[in-house]
């Protein structure tokens, strides 16, 4: 009580601790039993163990098989760092109701402001006792513990210390640390240093010179230098809980038409945009997920360039139900659900202070055109990798991003050279090459023609070569029975002075582009 | 600018400042509006004059290598080029031919709604190739051309127009480089004719499209010719 009253509970933190988090974790996530032998292992070496390993000799920090060997029914498993994030979002939860304003250090490791919550039940032992018996009552974790201190880093060293509680008292925090080891400090370089230097403490490292320091470790030894003297001056930031984002609608009964569904949704996707405009944000990629009455499902993410209003997203529900309809979903939708996957700051995109920018009218010209014809029918163009012409240029529906397997930078062994024709059909044209007695030139399998071409006809033209040139073996994954494409290339002009690019292949001749 | 701003006495000075501010007006809209769009130097002889006019129409015969060379010149200057309805459009050629592939936008099946569609782009795309979806009604193109002229764009068609500024045409192709069963395409050879409302007569040039790099250049000297073959 006392202790309040000192006026210097201002910066007392509370720090919560749960050893080998990611253990725990784990077993949450998949409903293990975390009593079990079981470690996590990132690089081959052992991240976090459970009680039940380290009473078997496993400990932090050891080699995998090193770990094995000690304890050979040990279960071994793959570090997981969302997992590990995901799962202590519900102790940070729990955490917020009582005490709120609650910072997340890594996973496994939380401090709030003790003075609240100590001032309201009487005691800081009192306050972390029940922050501890909330989380065992609520999730059933009972590996937490709990430190009391003068500033962050004080108290999660207290935390360590604790069993499961442990109070520093104020301004005794110099005083607690002095005994621990520098390896507390958390900097690899200076905890292998310090001891070689005869530094084996924090109380050691704090009697130094200030200045001493700072000339051997510069900034950052000076600020480890400051903590180890239990002079913590980090505050502790509130963690803002997220806004709720997400914005869902059911139809009751089920809606089949999809001009029905985009204007039913039009309402709920106001309220979508309207909650991102008040929490100050604009949206940029949006998750659409639609759900028919037979339980059929479509989830799609979709991106834009600039930022979606409401318009712009009730055109994406409308194009994203044409595609699913028939194939995706086949009966009435009864959900929608709209999530923001990636959004931006409010103030990074309001218009500028003379109307819109040059290319933020071109993008509204595209979109309007996209919800005139579809958003597959405005293309922007990129030249990816590949042997075919078709290939080779990637067409990307305008505001998606181009994923390829195949850059255009690299050697691509069978290429035209330049220059290139300026008609490429998207499917080839069939047509024939005749020889003189008008049978049709074939290729054999050492390249060697079955006769001179004189004639060519594509489709109703018909004419007379006046040049030609080939074959030229164009072979893909030739060492893949499956997927393996093979063709011979031509260059002919006909008569009419039209240049065309020619493929033979196992199913005959075909017109692949023209030169016009 | 110090005369102007001062307050005239008399009622004639009155019409006398507004006829003068309405000239400057007139010119500097001139200026803005009405500059041209660059073709490429080779072109100009065979245009007659400096580029491209805004708010007119251009007929080409085919969608190939004249119009990438068209578009490259505006496209370099950094405007936005459209092309509306030409699904065979080569988009490595027209980078070859110098257009910049990001600040150029494809409509390749728009069908009946063409029109709806260019029309929507002509908006805030000042260059734009278009191929008409069956035949043009003279009502629609009008509509149309009025839209180009109040925004400054040029509109370049693959087909027919009513109206058209001028006709490209291209004969005499002869190709170099390709042997009987030897060699490799390598340019073209060919006639450039430009018939425009200033010169019905028309005018013309030998140009070399493409060239072996994929651009459009001036002849340079005489090749052996292509022979028939057989």
């Amino acid at each position: 009580m006392g202790r309040l009253e000192m006026g210097v509970a201002a910066d007392r933190c509370l720090a919560l601790w749960f050893p080998n988090w990611s253990v725990t974790a784990w077993a949450l996530a998949d409903g293990e039993d975390p009593s079990q032998l079981a470690a996590v292992v990132a690089a081959n070496r052992v991240l976090a163990c459970s009680a039940a390993a380290a009473e078997q000799g496993v400990a932090v920090g050891q080699r995998r098989r090193e770990a094995q060997s000690t304890c050979p029914q040990l279960k071994v498993l793959a570090a997981d760092d969302a997992r590990d994030a995901r799962e202590f979002e519900a102790v940070l939860a729990c955490v917020e109701q009582l005490s709120p304003g609650v910072q997340l250090i890594r996973p496994g490791l939380c401090v709030v402001r003790s003075q609240g919550l100590a001032s309201y039940l009487g005691a800081e032992e009192l306050a972390a006792e029940t922050l501890l018996e909330s989380v065992v009552v609520e999730l059933g974790i009972d590996s937490g513990r709990a430190g009391v201190a003068d500033g962050v880093f004080t108290a999660v060293q207290a935390a360590h210390q604790a069993d499961p509680v442990r109070v520093v008292e104020p301004t005794g925090g110099a005083k607690f640390l002095a005994p621990l080891p520098v390896s507390r400090l958390g900097d690899p370089n200076l905890s292998e240093l310090l001891p070689r230097l005869g530094v084996r403490t924090l109380g050691d490292f704090a009697a130094m010179d200030a200045a001493r320091v700072r000339e051997r470790f510069g900034a950052q030894g000076v600020r480890l230098h400051t903590l180890a003297g239990g002079q913590d001056s980090r505050q502790v930031t509130p963690r803002q809980p997220p806004a709720e984002l997400i914005a869902e609608i059911d139809f009751e009964p089920p809606l089949t038409l999809v001009d029905q569904v985009a204007f039913a949704s039009r309402a709920v996707v106001a309220k979508f945009i309207d909650h991102l405009t008040g929490a100050g944000l604009v949206c940029t990629e949006v998750r659409l997920e639609l759900t028919g009455e037979r339980d059929e499902f479509s989830a799609r993410t979709w991106l834009t360039p600039s930022v979606f209003d409401a318009a712009a997203i009730t055109d994406r529900i409308r194009w994203q139900l044409q595609a699913a309809a028939g194939n995706q979903i086949l009966s009435g939708i009864i959900s929608l659900r709209l999530e923001p996957v990636s959004v931006d700051e409010l103030a990074n995109h309001a218009p500028g202070l003379f109307g819109l920018g040059p290319d933020e009218r071109v993008h509204h010209a595209m979109s309007r055109v996209q919800a005139m014809l579809g958003h597959a029918s405005v293309l922007t163009p990129q030249i990816g990798g590949g042997r075919w012409l078709a290939e080779r240029q990637l067409l990307v529906p305008w505001g998606e991003r181009l994923t390829t397997k195949m850059p255009a930078n690299q050697p691509w062994p069978g290429r035209i050279p330049d220059p290139q024709p300026a008609t490429v059909f998207p499917e080839p044209l069939a047509v024939q090459l005749v020889a003189a007695d008008g049978v049709q030139i074939r290729v054999d399998e050492r390249g060697a023609l079955s006769g001179v071409p004189v004639a060519f006809s594509a489709g109703s033209q018909h004419g007379r070569l006046i040049g030609w040139a080939g074959p030229w073996p164009v072979s893909e994954r030739a060492w893949d029975a499956q997927r393996q494409r093979g063709a011979h290339r031509f260059q002919v002009v006909d008569e009419f002075g039209v240049a065309w690019l020619l493929l033979l292949n196992g199913r005959g001749w075909w017109a692949e582009a023209r030169y016009d | 600018m110090k005369a102007a701003l001062k307050l005239p006495e008399t009622e004639t000075a009155v019409t006398e400042l507004l006829v003068r501010l309405r000239a400057q007006v007139a010119k500097a809209e001139a200026r803005i509006r009405q500059r041209p769009f660059a073709v490429h130097p080779s072109l100009l002889p065979v245009l007659g004059e400096s580029g491209l006019k805004p708010g007119a129409a251009y007929v080409l015969e085919t969608s190939g290598s004249l119009l990438h060379a068209l578009l490259a010149e505006p496209s370099q200057e950094g405007h936005w080029c459209g092309v509306v309805g030409l699904p065979t459009f080569a988009a490595e050629a027209a980078q070859l031919a110098g257009v910049r592939l990001d600040r150029l936008v494809l409509v390749p099946e728009p069908a009946e709604q063409w029109l709806a569609a260019t029309a929507a782009l002509a908006e805030v795309v000042p260059v734009l190739a278009v191929r008409p979806f069956g035949r043009v009604r003279e009502s629609d193109a009008a509509r149309l051309m009025s839209r180009l002229r109040d925004r400054g764009s040029v509109l370049l068609v693959v087909g027919d127009w009513p109206r058209a500024e001028a006709r490209f045409t291209l004969t005499e192709p002869r190709w170099h480089g390709l042997g009987n069963g030897h060699g490799r395409l390598a340019g073209r050879e060919l006639q450039v004719g430009v018939i425009s409302r200033r010169y019905p007569a028309g005018r013309s040039a030998r140009l070399v499209l493409p060239s072996s790099n994929g651009r459009i250049a001036a002849v340079e000297s005489a090749a052996p010719q292509l022979r028939v073959a057989g």
